[in-house]
């Protein structure tokens, strides 16, 4: 279809600018709440204390800034992980039920969702806490105690809960337009079901992953509240460093360089990351 | 060439149920095959025998139960009870996937995410034929279909009729020895239907496979098959060339969904051998009796029937009173339905350089008794007509 797509005619033509303009609130508060505050946290980070590269040399030459900037992409990453292989069966069983058990599940991904993240991750400090909930299931099993509280794990599992949600809403989108009659025509070709997933399903699937996972890699980047109640000195991510920086030390230049830092270096990954998620085929074979 | 070297292709090649050149068909055996949903029964005692190479059409309305039939043989659907064989073996209980069957959909079921030659390699790569085998076997498909130049097109990038040609290439290019197609060209126009059905037919000539089709359309079953069985209400009506189904219907079903008919219905009276009814006062006979019962009717194709101008002399043939209802010009001659005394309807085709009438004329139908097809009353047989 799209490679034929008919010209527009002139009369058409000098309607072209409405969208533009109806965008224009969205634009105008993009411009104003991010384009603004970023340019600023430029700026600051080049010009206080006085102007120079000074707050990136300080960035790069602690080692401890360079541990928690790697900290923080191996942190999203998993996280990542776990939000994808626990959403994927999840968003698969949406599109497989009936319209009312379709519902409930969507309840369930929607009503976390709706509840603030504080509360959430207190939530979650109640049940991995050494004499919580999970470990008193552990040991009443005779499995003994583990240490979930202030570890790394503790944070990937509570900010996964959070982050959950954005994975499993763009999977299902897309998952849903997958004809699972490719899968019984794939079958008669001669494809046991196991491999009629991974050669069909999975490839018409992978558009919805790569969307889910860039979401929630980039909020993953990005989480303060979750890690800072869920995780110890070791779990520590950046946007910890730059609270302490700006709110504690008042170092505003320092601060807006470790930001300026994680956004250069998500931007160079996704980047990379690019050319594998671009889809080959067209939207053909979708209901 | 060496002779004694007798092996085509790869050694490792798996040749997954491939039978020898010179038979490549399956005759396909259905013996008291049923299928219920709940109280529903989709096949009440369906049995079916296919000759290898045979081209069959399941024909009937929606919901007939010949679309359950074709996922049954195909795998996708297991039946309640019943013996089913393909070439010689048992199938129940073997997976689709295992059962070595091209289908072909209505809905063309590419894979959107792969181009045209991945597509046709799907079935070749899963059976471990790979390299210049795999390559040339799916170029000799394409070239079947007339599709070789669409090779590196992506599935929407094509036309319907393009997408089904590709889909076809796909389900024959492991040679399967049967073909299961399940209203391919439903989606597709009238012109296009045409001469994909004239493809069809020739692919079949050529390769030999034995071929099932499904359709709802009584042309296209007339059009393609060697032998035509007729669904209706999870049971078959019917099993037969299209001559014999137009010529010697066995149901009032049948007669009235293969072609155009005429049916008269009223009270019967039977003497000897000759059977009479009566219409609106007006007595038709024909010199043939029920042999088992049931309540007669008289079923007439319609260049069996002449129409004349009310009055005009008629030459001891049955005749009946009525007026035009509808006359259409059809170019190789004319089709008028004609509103009989009793409001029911006669469908005559006349010839070119018969009388034309126009809409409203008076006239009277004629029909020899020998013409006219006895057959039971069925009141089954209406409803599935909507």
């Amino acid at each position: 279809m799209s490679a034929s797509e008919p010209t527009i005619p002139a009369a058409e033509r000098r309607w072209a600018w409405r969208p533009y303009a109806l965008a224009m609130p969205a634009l105008v508060l993009l411009l104003a709440v991010i384009g603004y505050p970023l340019l600023t946290i430029v700026l600051r980070s080049l010009s206080e204390p006085q102007w120079g590269l000074q707050n990136y040399i300080w960035f790069f030459s602690a080692p401890i800034n360079l541990t928690v900037l790697q900290r923080t992409f191996v942190i999203s990453t998993w996280v990542t992980l776990v939000c994808v292989v626990s959403a994927y069966p999840y968003a698969y069983l949406m599109t497989a039920v009936g319209p009312r058990i379709r519902l409930v599940l969507m309840l369930c991904v929607l009503i976390p969702f709706w509840v603030s993240g504080v509360v959430r991750t207190l939530s979650w400090v109640i049940l991995l806490q050494d004499s919580g909930v999970i470990n008193s299931i552990l040991r009443s099993f005779g499995l003994g105690g583990v240490r979930l509280i202030r570890t790394q794990t503790g944070v990937v599992i509570g900010m996964a809960q959070v982050l959950l949600p954005f994975m499993i809403l763009p999977l299902y989108s897309v998952m849903k337009g997958i004809d699972l009659r490719l899968m019984r025509a794939a079958q008669s070709l001669g494809a046991r079901p196991f491999r009629a997933f991974f050669t069909i399903y999975l490839p018409l699937s992978l558009p919805g992953v790569y969307a889910g996972a860039i979401i929630v890699f980039i909020l993953a980047l990005g989480f303060y509240i979750t890690p800072a109640l869920l995780g110890g000195p070791r779990s520590t991510m950046l946007s910890t460093l730059v609270q302490t920086q700006v709110l504690s030390l008042l170092q505003w230049g320092r601060g807006g360089a470790m930001g300026v830092v994680l956004l250069v270096v998500t931007f160079v990954l996704l980047a990379l990351a690019a050319p594998v998620m671009r889809s080959r085929y067209r939207e053909a074979g979708r209901r | 060439m060496n002779p004694g070297q007798e092996n085509r292709g790869n050694p490792g090649q798996e040749n997954m149920g491939n039978p020898g050149q010179e038979s490549r068909g399956a005759a396909i055996d259905l013996r008291a095959i049923s299928k219920a949903y709940g109280s529903f029964k989709a096949l009440d005692g369906v049995s079916l025998r296919i000759e290898a190479g045979e081209f069959m059409t399941l024909l009937g309305p929606s919901g007939s139960g010949k679309t359950t039939t074709l996922n049954v043989v195909a795998g996708f659907t297991e039946a309640s009870s019943g013996a089913l064989e393909v070439g010689g073996r048992s199938v129940v209980g073997v997976p689709a996937h295992k059962r070595n069957i091209g289908v072909v959909f209505q809905h063309y079921a590419l894979f959107p995410h792969m181009t045209v030659s991945r597509n046709v390699a799907y079935p070749l790569a899963l059976r471990g034929v790979a390299g210049a085998e795999r390559e040339r076997r799916v170029r000799q498909a394409l070239d079947m279909v007339k599709m070789a130049d669409f090779g590196h097109r992506f599935p929407s990038e094509l036309s319907g009729g393009q997408q089904q040609r590709v889909a076809l290439a796909r389900a024959i290019v492991f040679d399967p020895p049967l073909l299961l197609m399940d209203e391919p060209l439903g989606a597709l126009d009238k012109k296009l239907r045409e001469w994909l059905q004239l493809e069809i037919k020739r692919i079949h000539r050529e390769l030999g496979t034995t071929f099932v089709y499904v359709t709802h359309d009584q042309e296209e079953a007339l059009v393609l098959s060697d032998r035509i069985a007729v669904f209706n209400r999870g049971r078959i009506e019917q099993i037969g060339t299209g001559r014999e189904l137009y010529d010697e219907p066995a149901t009032l079903f049948v007669g009235k969904f293969i072609g155009d008919s005429t049916v008269l219905r009223g009270a019967a009276a039977i003497s000897g051998g000759e059977t009479a009814i009566e219409i609106a006062g007006q007595k038709v006979a024909t010199p043939r009796r029920l042999a088992n019962g049931g309540r007669p009717v008289m079923l007439l194709r319609p260049e069996k029937l002449a129409l004349v101008r009310r009055g005009a002399s008629g030459d001891g043939r049955n005749r009946l009173t009525g007026r035009i209802g509808e006359a259409i010009y059809l170019g190789s001659g004319s089709k008028y339905e004609v509103d009989l005394a009793d409001g029911s309807k006669a469908i005559v085709r006349s010839t070119l350089e018969a009388d034309s009438f126009a809409i409203g004329d008076e006239v009277e139908v004629l029909f020899a008794g020998a013409d006219v097809k006895l057959l039971a009353d069925d009141d089954k047989a209406d409803l599935s007509l909507t």
